[in-house]
């Protein structure tokens, strides 16, 4: 009950988008221009930041309304990344859509055909496994660490059930190599990463729109900030559910894509891998606080790509890990949190 | 017209038995109070009443039709309507956001009605965009029971509305709670402020450890010495 309403408190600590989209460009730019710095690594680290992001804020929605640390998250990202490889690898060329290179980019509009279905997908896969499985425990009134223990159980199944599917092999979308964008200071930019930066911010701005004016986005809110009181209210909290969990896959199979696509292959524990980076984002930005996770995930993916320039790149999750923790011990309640109660 | 029926609530929680069979009714318009010592069970009733607690054995009845197993969202479709006694409104959200979730479960056009709770409580009107979370113990205490009040509802539980208010601010919601009442509305309160609710009620329950003591109408509970030394601070 408490934890509840100290997320509600979180939920919106007056970080108003334009606040937070401004912390970001400062963030970015302040770091860019550390003269120590490759301006490269900071544009990289933008790209994965956004990846980050699209899971991190529905990571911290899942917390702020159903309260437990949804540990399957990662693995939604790689399923959803995997349905797309179903779609443009094998269902779309039996009848006749193949294609790969569009434009500038290096996959083909199929990917975009199949973005949108295995999304879908993805978010009625949550909301059945929630009916199947979390309503139940709910029901019991069991408490947060039986629902992580849960999620942790279901990633481990939905990762192996991928492996089981499609193999433990590098699998990739069908991609044509595309030349990257040559800017100044030594800025390369691959033209994947445009769809990248478009998809993210489209998905922000309508979880936002969502958040703030829909009735069942208000009820979101209600009900992260008082359960009880949004019953009493006679809000469907039922409903409320799985909106939350919809809204998370979406974003979360949508990351999963972007990362196959941005690192040019899928493997089955790719969204695992990114539970830290994910983690982090959501701790940083004060935990239930979609802003916050936004504001988290840019900085771990700056932070962690030009990690790069002295530590060596497989370390990177550990970058994470160690922003993660120093922050749990400076600031348990994020970087914008105000003093505990 | 009998409104609400408790016959014989027993409810608590978890292992811990709180309400040990209580019986209470409200009719049509009435004003009724409910007083005890604290750890009585008041708040317990209200919450077995509305579906937050559930009713071990025992009915609750409202218009009619026994609400004992429903959840809280069913309850309050049929016109009772609750305000909690602390944590009361949605933090997070604003003033008119806060009325938009009372009245959730209407299909038809509310912004009327939102007007109509402007009207009663002025306060509310001058910033609506204000979080609740940061209005002050009055404003919240009136943005509750007008959040409340968004379902037009038959009868309106209220848990302790004067808890932690000046005494002026105090005056000011039990005066609203009186107009709220002339518009036809049903009260069931719980206040620690046991004289001044009296006075406003048609009749009172004294509860003591989860079991009912004593019921008769507000008048006469008020000038009875064993109620007076015993429940009103002499």
């Amino acid at each position: 009950m408490t934890t509840l309403q100290n997320t509600a408190r979180r939920f919106n600590q007056g970080w108003t988008p334009a606040r937070t989209t401004a912390a970001i460009i400062l963030l970015a730019v302040a770091v860019g221009f550390l003269p120590f710095v490759k301006m490269g690594l900071v544009v990289n680290g933008v790209f994965l930041g956004a990846i980050i992001a699209l899971g991190a804020v529905g990571l911290t929605l899942i917390y702020g309304i159903l309260n437990f640390a949804n540990i399957a998250h990662g693995d939604s990202m790689t399923l959803g990344a995997y349905i797309a490889l179903f779609f443009v690898g094998y269902l779309l060329p039996k009848i006749g859509i193949e294609s790969a290179g569009l434009g500038p980019f290096s996959f083909g509009y199929p990917l975009l055909i199949a973005l949108p279905i295995s999304v879908a997908a993805v978010a009625a896969g949550t909301i059945i496994l929630d009916i199947a499985i979390y309503r139940r425990l709910r029901q019991r009134g069991v408490n947060a660490v039986v629902l992580a223990m849960t999620s942790l159980g279901l990633a481990i199944a939905i990762r192996g059930l991928i492996q089981i599917i499609w193999t433990g092999e590098t699998q990739r979308f069908p991609r044509e190599s595309r030349q990257v964008f040559h800017l100044p200071m030594d800025v390369r930019i691959p033209p994947d990463a445009i769809l990248i930066a478009v998809v993210t911010i489209v998905l922000v701005v309508a979880v936002y729109v969502v958040l703030t004016h829909t009735k069942m986005g208000k009820a979101m809110r209600a009900t992260a900030d008082n359960p009880d009181l949004a019953l009493v209210s006679g809000i469907d909290t039922r409903r409320v559910i799985w909106w939350t969990w919809a809204i998370g896959a979406v974003l979360a199979a949508t990351a999963g894509i972007l990362l196959a696509v941005f690192q040019a292959q899928l493997l089955p524990s790719m969204g695992w891998r990114f539970l830290i980076p994910l983690f982090a984002a959501v701790i940083l930005g004060g935990i239930g606080n979609p802003y916050g996770a936004l504001v988290g995930a840019f900085l771990i993916g700056i932070t962690s790509e030009v990690s790069t320039q002295w530590i060596n790149p497989s370390y990177k999750p550990a970058v994470a890990f160690a922003i993660m923790i120093g922050m749990l011990l400076v600031r348990p309640r994020g970087i914008f949190g105000g003093p505990r109660n | 017209m009998t409104l609400l029926e408790a016959s014989d609530v027993v409810a608590g929680y978890g292992l811990t038995e709180i309400l040990h069979g209580v019986s209470i009714t409200v009719d049509q318009g009435e004003v009724v109070t409910i007083i005890g010592p604290n750890g009585c069970g008041k708040s317990t009733l209200m919450k077995a009443i509305v579906g937050l607690v559930r009713v071990r054995t025992g009915s609750v009845t409202f218009q009619g039709a026994d609400i004992s197993s429903h959840p809280p969202e069913r309850i309050v479709r049929t016109g009772l309507c609750y305000v909690p006694q602390s944590n009361n409104v949605f933090p997070s959200l604003t003033i008119r956001e806060n009325l938009e979730m009372g009245a959730f479960v209407r299909e038809d056009g509310y912004d009327g009605r939102i007007e109509e709770m402007f009207e009663l409580f002025p306060d509310l009107a001058a910033h609506p965009g204000q979080k609740g979370g940061s209005l002050s113990g009055g404003q919240r205490q009136m943005l509750a029971i007008a959040r409340a009040l968004m379902l037009d509802p038959v009868l309106l539980l209220l848990d302790e509305p004067s808890a932690g208010l000046s005494p002026a601010m105090m005056n000011i919601v039990f005066d609203r709670i009186r107009q709220i009442n002339q518009s036809g509305v049903a009260l069931l309160l719980v206040e620690q402020n046991a004289r001044d609710a009296l006075r406003m009620s048609d009749r009172g329950y004294i509860l003591v450890a989860g079991e009912k003591r004593l019921e008769d109408t507000g008048k006469d509970l008020l000038s009875n010495p064993e109620v007076a030394s015993l429940y009103l601070g002499g």
